[in-house]
């Protein structure tokens, strides 16, 4: 008997494609860029960025020492932003990888076994897809408490059921391939044939969705934190604009400011995703 | 079948998958509300002052709140079927009567939001198609990702700073000018202009997705045999456009259309936060800031409901379209 | 014919994709009540033929030399608005993929009475009066009832018939049928064919039928011209021409085509002795045909190519070896 090699995206040539798409290498140093801001604002601004620094409402460029200027408390913006970095980018990945884990265990499970497991698992997706996810979040973050890991657990808690969805389906058209029926055939047992058998070729379009559900996240933790759900002892993009928002009249800078990083940031995750997409799908890369 | 038909049977079939889903979901908001700190109990107590243990454990029996969770849920589904949703200490009022008041606010907010988003959404992605790879293209697929990008509370923000602060065009909050004692068409007018800023806050997010969308459905339909045909009848670009291409393209964007309500509504927590617009949205924020979870989850359950009634609708509106849809 | 114009006469027609010529200084002629069918492979030009002249080419192609006089216009030289005004109205076409070429969301009966609104200036109640009458006169049983179906509701027979309503609705002139028939079924090909034909008489049309097969066309054709890698190679009356064929790419087209072998679906064995395909004419000096055929010498490839030359009986042809020695064996 033999066996049927499963195919599996070919990396190199996946790699190649990326790297020839201009939006999406310079999508990805930004946000290497971003992660460096992230790891070293310790190094960058020693000083706790709620400390009161100089004098309040410095204007942008009033003081070559605070480039960013002065919110109403004296301090410095470019401070609070390079720290509002850690926040985003920690929330934003740690939301997504327990959110596709989360959505890869039970999307797999569902399109792998059908059936009733299958048809009880999609009730519960719709389920919790249903509510307004932005509604659902607020809530589970007001019961259990604004924190750093609260807010992550919560936003995985509403971003799954999209993963789950994509996973399921991949997985429903690729139980029926010839390989994983020779898999089957050689006796391998269920969670060998889901892991090492479909779960490979089911990952291309989980890892687009996953660079779209970071972009999801940030702007997710950002506007809780913009709510003043966000956790009180941080700084964050978001809750320098909700900082901001009193002051629109005399100092919209600050609320500006922040907003243009979460821009930046979500729209190189956005771009990455397509970029992604058009590098794993060429066939619809082609068609655009 | 007739078009009647048709919608008889999809209507059937909605209502049939809706139930367990609804059902799920009270009994998921049940089991927060559960999970929220504090119970009726408490915020009685709050309310009225001091309280002892032994008033506390007399109110509680008579809430029935020191009975096995079963038959707490049961309660919970016998008080829902009567339509209630408890009652809010804070406001002074049913949770459901609080929630139908606000209702309207946000509806009206969704239904403007949605309608720009749609309008404005077919437009861009029909022009994105129809010049594909050209400049245009670029340039509208470029605005759309931005769109697409923007934290929806921060563009508002900037908005109410150009067109409120700097420019004085457009009022920065509520939904109407307060004691202006406008009537008729001037009355209107106001709401209006209330509603342009929340209004395309709230659309800024979903013109991208529908653009996007329309993008994809026009150049997938305008390579169909049947707008060949349609060119050989003799039919003018226009005609050929209205009546085969987007008329079939409407089909895909309608349903994918129906999947973001949810997503209107989230939004719509952010946008009337922002401007300070009386809806639900606004009503999830302070009781959020007043930790009185009743109407928390009463208005999370009844924006799930909405997003089931939404979702039926478009359902219904994709069978009146396509003539392909038939009996299960 | 001396003197009279025909009805449809295309004069070196040229038409070219980036990097690639389509059809190639193509001429024919079509009189009025005549059908005259243009046999080839697919590749050999003779669907662009077709759109060039309804000029519903893809927007890569141009047409870059050539005239179609019809009824004393140049089709070529035409702006689109007075374009739009001949199509559906004084030339119509039908087009090989009934399942496809209906619009899925209009009920059969709207997308007839589309094209009168359009051309005759008729109201809602009498365009569906007159699509119930075009459907009747297709043969479409019960056509009162079937006015309101859906195309999905329908076979590919029943939406060709459909697709023929709309082609004749505004009496056109010219009717071109590209592969009408190939996406049917073998019983339902002789019906449809059948009703072209009646209609060709009743209404006096010119008929334009492409085809790949040399099988239908002995049967409904008064001429005959064979296409292959965007020339005319071969042209004639359909008895002669299929009787004694004086190019090898015909000959072949006839050896595959399984007129013996009746019930056969034609599909089947097209082609299966002529070895090779039409992709090898690409860029070929000489004859596009040489390196498929067993009759080729060294000067068939050669530049420039065979030129068409007369021969008795009206009939022409684009190869010296085969046309000089009568027919090949």
């Amino acid at each position: 008997m033999t066996t049927v090699p499963a195919p599996r995206p070919r990396r190199w040539r996946v790699l190649r494609a990326f790297l020839r798409n201009p939006a999406g290498v310079v999508s990805l140093s930004f946000l290497i860029l971003v992660a460096a801001l992230a790891l070293g604002a310790p190094h960058l601004y020693p000083d706790d960025p709620m400390e009161m620094v100089a004098r309040p409402f410095l204007w942008p460029g009033q003081n070559p020492a605070f480039p960013l200027g002065t919110d109403s408390l004296g301090r410095d913006v470019a401070a609070g932003l390079v720290w509002g970095t850690r926040v985003s980018l920690l929330v934003g990945f740690s939301a997504m990888i327990l959110g596709v884990t989360l959505g890869l265990a039970i999307g797999a499970v569902a399109g792998y076994f059908g059936g009733r497991v299958d048809a009880a698992l999609v009730k519960l997706i719709e389920i919790f897809q249903t509510p307004p996810s932005f509604v659902l979040l607020i809530v589970l973050v007001a019961i259990a408490q604004p924190a750093i890991p609260t807010v992550i657990g919560a936003i995985a808690l509403v971003t799954w059921p999209t993963i789950a969805r994509i996973v399921r389906s991949e997985f429903r058209s690729l139980r029926e391939k010839d390989f994983v029926m020779a898999a089957r055939g050689l006796g391998y047992g269920h969670a060998r044939i889901i892991l090492s058998e479909i779960l490979p070729n089911a990952l291309p379009p989980v890892i687009v969705t996953a660079s779209v559900l970071v972009a999801t996240a940030i702007l997710m933790e950002s506007a809780l934190s913009f709510l003043g759900l966000g956790d009180p002892n941080l700084v964050s993009w978001g809750s320098m604009i909700g900082g901001g928002r009193e002051l629109l009249r005399t100092a919209w800078y600050l609320s500006a400011i922040p907003g243009f990083a979460i821009v930046l940031t979500v729209l190189a995750l956005n771009l990455l995703g397509d970029a992604l997409n058009d590098a794993l799908n060429p066939r619809v890369a082609a068609e655009r | 079948m007739t078009r009647a038909a048709r919608l008889l049977a999809a209507l059937r079939r909605n209502l049939l998958a809706a139930i367990p889903t609804a059902l799920g979901i009270v009994i998921l908001n049940f089991f927060l509300l559960q999970l929220a700190p504090g119970d009726a109990a408490d915020v009685m107590a709050a309310e009225s002052g001091a309280a002892t243990e032994e008033t506390m454990r007399q109110l509680r029996a008579q809430l029935g709140l020191d009975l096995p969770l079963l038959s707490q849920l049961m309660a919970y589904l016998g008080h829902l079927a009567q339509g209630s949703l408890g009652f809010s200490p804070r406001y002074n009022m049913p949770v459901a009567e609080l929630i139908l008041q606000r209702l309207p606010g946000t509806l009206m907010l969704m239904g403007f939001a949605l309608g720009l988003a749609f309008l404005l959404g077919l437009f861009f992605g029909t022009v994105m198609a129809l010049n594909a790879g050209r400049i245009a293209d670029r340039a509208l697929s470029v605005l759309t990702l931005i769109f697409y990008s923007v934290p929806g509370f921060w563009i508002g923000l900037m908005l109410i700073v150009a067109f409120s602060i700097k420019l004085g065009w457009l009022p920065s909050g509520g939904s109407e000018t307060i004691a202006s004692g406008k009537t008729g068409l001037d009355y209107a007018l106001d709401r209006l202009r209330h509603m342009i800023l929340p209004g395309t806050t709230l659309a800024l997010f979903f013109i991208a997705v529908y653009a996007r969308l329309t993008r994809a459905a026009v150049m997938e339909v305008a390579q169909q045999d049947f707008v060949r045909t349609a060119r050989a009848k003799g039919l003018s670009a226009f005609a050929v456009g209205r009546r085969h291409v987007l008329r079939n393209a409407l089909l895909p964007v309608t349903t994918l259309a129906g999947m973001h309500i949810g997503g209107i509504l989230g939004g719509a927590v952010v946008a009337e936060t922002v401007f300070s617009w009386p809806g639900l949205g606004r009503l999830a924020f302070e009781a959020v800031m007043r930790r009185d979870y009743n109407v928390l989850l009463g208005v999370l359950l009844l924006s799930s409901l909405l997003v089931i009634v939404v979702n039926i609708l478009v359902d219904l509106l994709h069978a009146w379209l396509d003539p392909r849809i038939d009996l299960r | 014919m001396v003197g009279t114009e025909p009805l449809l006469r295309i004069d070196g027609l040229t038409v070219a994709f980036p990097g690639e010529t389509a059809v190639r200084d193509l001429s024919l002629a079509v009189e009025a009540g005549q059908t005259v069918a243009i046999v080839g492979e697919s590749g050999s030009g003779k669907s662009m033929t077709a759109l060039a002249l309804m000029r519903l080419l893809p927007r890569s192609a141009r047409i870059t030399g050539g005239s179609a006089r019809f009824a004393g216009r140049d089709l070529m030289a035409l702006d689109e608005g007075a374009m739009r005004r001949v199509r559906g109205r004084e030339i119509a076409m039908i087009f090989q993929e009934p399942m496809t070429s209906l619009n899925p969301v209009h009920t059969i009966g709207a997308q007839v009475a589309e094209v009168l609104r359009l051309h005759e200036g008729l109201g809602r109640a009498a365009a569906r009066k007159r699509a119930i009458e075009l459907l009747d006169l297709v043969r479409i049983a019960d056509p009162a009832r079937r006015v309101d179906d859906y195309p999905h509701q329908l076979s590919g027979g029943m939406r060709q018939r459909v697709m023929i309503a709309i082609a004749v609705a505004c009496g056109p002139k010219l009717l071109i049928a590209d592969e009408p028939t190939t996406a049917l079924d073998v019983t339902i090909q002789a019906q449809v064919l059948d009703l072209l034909d009646r209609l060709r008489r009743d209404l006096s049309m010119g008929l334009l039928l492409i085809t790949h097969d040399l099988g239908i066309v002995g049967q409904w054709a008064d001429r005959v011209v064979v296409m292959y890698a965007g020339r005319k190679v071969e042209e004639g009356p359909p008895g002669a021409l299929l009787e004694a064929p004086l190019h090898p790419y015909t000959a072949g087209l006839l050896g595959a085509s399984p007129r013996k072998a009746e019930g056969l679906g034609y599909r089947e064995a097209r082609l299966a002795e002529i070895p090779g395909s039409i992709s090898s004419a690409r860029g070929e000096a000489g004859c596009a045909f040489a390196p498929r055929c067993r009759h080729a010498i060294a000067s068939c490839r050669a530049a420039p190519p065979p030129p068409l030359v007369a021969h008795a009986d009206g009939r022409m042809v684009a190869c010296p070896v085969l046309a000089g020695s009568g027919a090949p064996s």
